[in-house]
């Protein structure tokens, strides 16, 4: 039951029984060395066991998007990722965001546009915009970005990019089109510091 | 009684400010805890064991290969649960007995050290049962439907006026269409959950609630204890919809698995399963039939719908009762038919009876007027009734051809052709539909303490809850401008049966029935401040007010919002793909409290309504008598990409007979109407009438 997964600059996991292993999980910029259920979800590490419950579970089945999390700066849904196999990761949730009493441009912006309601969903959508952003930077299309635009260069998040981008994530309050504008709006932002900047990417993720 | 007029507090005035919500930085930073993300040291977690049957009797359950699992301290069956009272809601009557009554019934709950733990021992449950014929299906001519004395809302189940059956016969123009809703499920984001300890004889409940106050009650009853003995808290709360109004398993699970432990326990309902245990839309085969003269005026109006409820209560979706109030309609029948099945229980869900009767109403009034060829912004205006039609009673306020009027106009509604099937871009088929909404005022006494600090600051106490509307945020509005104070000297509390008692999170009656009550006491707070001489002591002032003896009097007028929805769609003739490319919804819904926040809910309300005109839908299988779309990934709701620009406006409506806001509800009309608006507009793309919603493309592609 070991795992597999040994990067470079952790120990890799350790079995410490049957049932479970030790290993090394740096959650916000802070490593944990915590000893695991093999069963046991990133989400239910950072919610049972850390206490960080921004991270949200709405379905447990990856069907929602409440549980979006940043793996090594990359969005993902942490009810699907076991804990174990993670070990050595860099995991930003969304009370890594915000630098002391400063919030993050993505909070900022969906306060000031009111893109929640019962704000369950909020959590998981702020850290799949950061995530959009970044990768959008990055060149990634969509399925909605136009054939034949330049393969690496970065896509311009227009309204249907962001409302495609961030379909992973469920609202069922219906703040959609406000979520749309604060994405949008920090988006614009960056590009604007991007042409003098060098771009956007990874903004905000602790690393 | 007519309210106290209403101050209008310090410049600038608060009411209907866009203030930003009070507990938005919580929520944007993850702070906000939910009813889940409270772990008492030593909790333990609750994993349920759902009926892999539709109807029978569990005649036995095996745990030893559960309980020694490592981690697992209990699991509960009817055989060794802790008895409970008798309850008016026997949906919380679990693991009482070996009856199942629907599949998914819960029939054990096993509880361990961890998550993972309670998940593996709730799988090793070995439930075996004596099964007996069930029945799922829902028909319109199905033999054991009754006519109910009353519907949900303790209407009338059935209402005649005049003559139908020779108005419509005697009528030159007649439509009789029959249009279905499946079953709809809430699915709000946060699952139902709770959190329960027992410390020194008090039970104290995190609990995902729409009303603490109820679940108090509820469960003090089921533990046979004084309510003061027992705490509920939903500070933050992830969404209802009508699904959290009342208390859900869950909170009886986890007090009952705590006592039996001796640790706190929490449970939070699987997704996937809280189709069968938190309630949902019941379906409906909706009837309509109108009898108009030439001009447009309808002579004769019968609204008769079947539905379906559980065999462990009666709840009958009250979907003709829109029928009663919208439009002038001298010989009317309205009539509700319900069959008990061997179903989950039904329950609220947002805008009950309102959001599928006004999908087949307002669908039938389209037919009406392609049928006369007379616009249907104009038809409805023909229909404008003096009074409401089905007492008589005169309306409190009444601005429908206004919503109609303004929504035409920014929608750009004319120039119309009214030809279906003619704007076509490539594949697509374009068309526009228009519907009117409607809801009523409901409002409910309630407590609330007004408290002055010797400091000058304010607190207000009442126990209303937030589920995403600003409750919070608007309360405090309503509190600055009866103290006249500015609003960042109040602070207010909110989400625990320990605050005086309000009524729940629904029906569009939170921010009235607490604002009243809030209203009320500020005002007696002020009064008693002005006959105070000098310094307040230390402890400062409270007052404490209730508004039952104001609410308990019947209105002499008949109370409701009303709204018009426009929408454009374009129909994909290659796949049947139907995508909405704008809507936009114009209501009079009394004075606007907060105009940040109450666009949200209009916009939130009419996205609803868009996943229920064409992706949400939920069926019941006949072979296992589950529902089999019991998840998100197979009940879709609208993702970002499916909602375009969606426009929210309403109307500057002063009503004097509400309450002392002026306020009517907001939560739920925007769902009302949306359907048949993008169904309308479907019809005029294509020149298909489809009447089965949601109008996914298997349906939609087989016409084009």
């Amino acid at each position: 039951m070991e795992s597999t997964h040994q990067p470079a600059d952790a120990g890799g996991s350790r079995s410490v029984s049957d049932q479970c292993s030790e290993l090394v999980l740096y959650v916000n910029g802070k490593p944990h060395t915590l000893t695991l259920d093999h069963r046991a979800t990133v989400l239910d590490v950072l919610r049972e066991d850390l206490g960080l419950t921004g991270a949200k579970k709405g379905c447990d089945h990856g069907q929602c998007g409440a549980c979006t999390v940043l793996v090594d700066g990359r969005r993902a849904n942490s009810c699907l990722l076991l804990a174990v196999a993670q070990d050595g990761r860099r995991i930003t949730t969304v009370e890594g965001l915000a630098e002391g009493e400063r919030l993050h441009p993505l909070q900022e912006a969906f306060l000031e546009r009111d893109a929640l309601q019962c704000g369950y969903c909020t959590p998981g959508q702020i850290c799949s915009a950061v995530g959009v952003l970044a990768e959008a930077a990055d060149g990634f299309p969509s399925h909605v970005t136009p054939p034949g635009t330049g393969s690496g260069a970065p896509v311009e998040l227009t309204d249907d990019e962001i409302r495609e981008r961030m379909s992973g994530n469920l609202c069922r309050c219906g703040a959609y089109p406000r979520i749309v504008e604060a994405v949008g709006d920090v988006s614009a932002r960056a590009g604007a510091a991007s042409w003098t900047s060098g771009g956007p990417a990874g903004q905000g993720v602790a690393s | 009684m007519s309210p106290d007029p209403f101050p209008l507090g310090p410049h600038p005035h608060p009411l209907g400010a866009p203030l930003v919500r009070r507990e938005g930085r919580e929520k944007v930073t993850g702070t906000a805890r939910y009813a889940a993300e409270h772990t008492p040291p030593g909790c333990a977690y609750g994993w349920p064991v759902p009926a892999t049957v539709a109807r029978g009797r569990i005649t036995a359950v095996e745990t030893d290969e559960a309980l020694a699992l490592p981690g697992v301290c209990a699991v509960l069956t009817h055989e060794n649960a802790p008895r409970l009272a008798a309850t008016d809601d026997p949906t919380l009557s679990v693991l009482q007995e070996d009856r199942v009554p629907h599949r998914g019934w819960y029939v054990a709950l096993a509880v361990a050290d961890s998550l993972e733990a309670a998940r593996a021992a709730a799988e090793a449950v070995r439930v075996t049962y004596e099964t007996g014929e069930h029945d799922v299906g829902l028909s319109a001519d199905h033999p054991r439907l009754y006519e109910p004395e009353t519907a949900n809302g303790g209407y009338p189940g059935t209402r005649e006026r005049g003559d139908f059956e020779g108005a419509f016969a005697a009528a030159p123009v007649t439509v009789d269409a029959t249009y279905t809703v499946p079953p709809l499920h809430n699915h709000p984001m946060e699952p139902h959950a709770s959190t329960a300890r027992w410390t020194d004889g008090h039970l104290t409940v995190h609990d995902s609630s729409q009303g603490s106050t109820r679940v108090c009650e509820d469960l003090a009853a089921l533990f046979k204890l004084d309510k003061d003995e027992v705490t509920v808290v939903s500070e933050h709360v992830g969404g209802g919809f009508g699904s959290k109004g009342t208390p859900r398993p869950q909170a009886v699970l986890a007090a009952m698995a705590a006592r039996h432990i001796g640790r706190p326990v929490k449970v939070s309902l699987p997704r996937r399963e809280m189709p069968a245990v938190v309630g949902h839309r019941a379906p409906t085969v909706q009837r309509v039939r109108l009898g108009a003269r030439d001009d447009g005026v309808i002579t004769a109006l019968s609204h008769e719908i079947a539905t379906h409820t559980s065999t462990v209560k009666e709840f009958v979706e009250q979907a003709a009762v829109p029928a009663r109030i919208m439009y002038t309609s001298p010989n009317s029948r309205t009539v509700h038919r319900v069959v008990p099945l061997d179903v989950p229980s039904p329950s609220w869900m947002r805008a009950p009876g309102e959001a599928p009767g006004m999908y087949a109403l307002e669908s039938a009034v389209d037919e009406l007027a392609v049928l006369l060829d007379i616009d249907p912004v104009e038809l409805r205006m023909r229909n404008e009734p003096d009074t409401e039609p089905d007492s008589d009673r005169p309306f409190s306020s009444r601005h429908l051809v206004d919503c109609l009027r303004e929504g035409a106009e920014r929608f750009g509604w004319l120039p119309r052709d009214p030809r279906p099937a003619v704007r076509r871009q490539g594949d697509l088929l374009l068309g526009t539909g228009v519907a009117a909404a409607t809801y009523p005022v409901l409002i409910v006494g309630s407590d609330a303490e007004a408290h002055a600090d010797a400091d000058g600051s304010y607190r207000i106490r009442v126990n209303a809850t937030d589920i995403g509307t600003g409750a919070r945020t608007v309360l405090v509005q309503i509190a600055a401008a009866a103290l006249n104070v500015p609003e960042d000297r109040i602070r207010i509390e909110i989400g625990s049966s320990d605050l005086p008692p309000a009524f729940l999170a629904g029906g569009s009656a939170g921010t009235g029935s607490w604002g009243w009550v809030v209203h009320k006491a500020c005002t007696q707070l002020v009064a008693r401040l002005r006959e105070h001489h000098g310094p307040l002591p230390a402890e400062g002032l409270t007052v404490a007010a209730d508004t039952r003896k104001e609410t308990a009097e019947q209105s002499p007028y008949s109370r409701h919002s009303f709204g018009a929805t426009f929408a454009e769609v374009q129909v994909d003739t290659a796949t049947g793909e139907v995508r909405v490319r704008r809507m936009l919804g114009v209501y009079a819904a009394g004075r606007i409290l907060n105009s940040r926040t109450a666009r949200s809910q209009f916009i939130g309300g009419m996205t609803m309504g868009l996943g229920m005109a064409l992706m949400e839908g939920s069926g019941l299988d006949p072979a296992f008598g589950d529902f089999a779309e019991c998840d998100l990934a197979s009940y879709h709701v609208p993702a970002c990409a499916d909602v375009p620009l969606i426009e929210a406006y309403w109307l500057d409506e002063e009503d004097p007979h509400l309450n002392p806001m002026g306020s009517k509800g907001i939560g739920e009309i925007g769902i009302v109407g949306t359907a048949a608006a993008i169904g309308n507009a479907v019809r005029h793309a294509t020149g298909v009438r489809l009447r089965d919603l949601p109008l996914t493309p298997d349906k939609v592609l087989r016409h084009l």
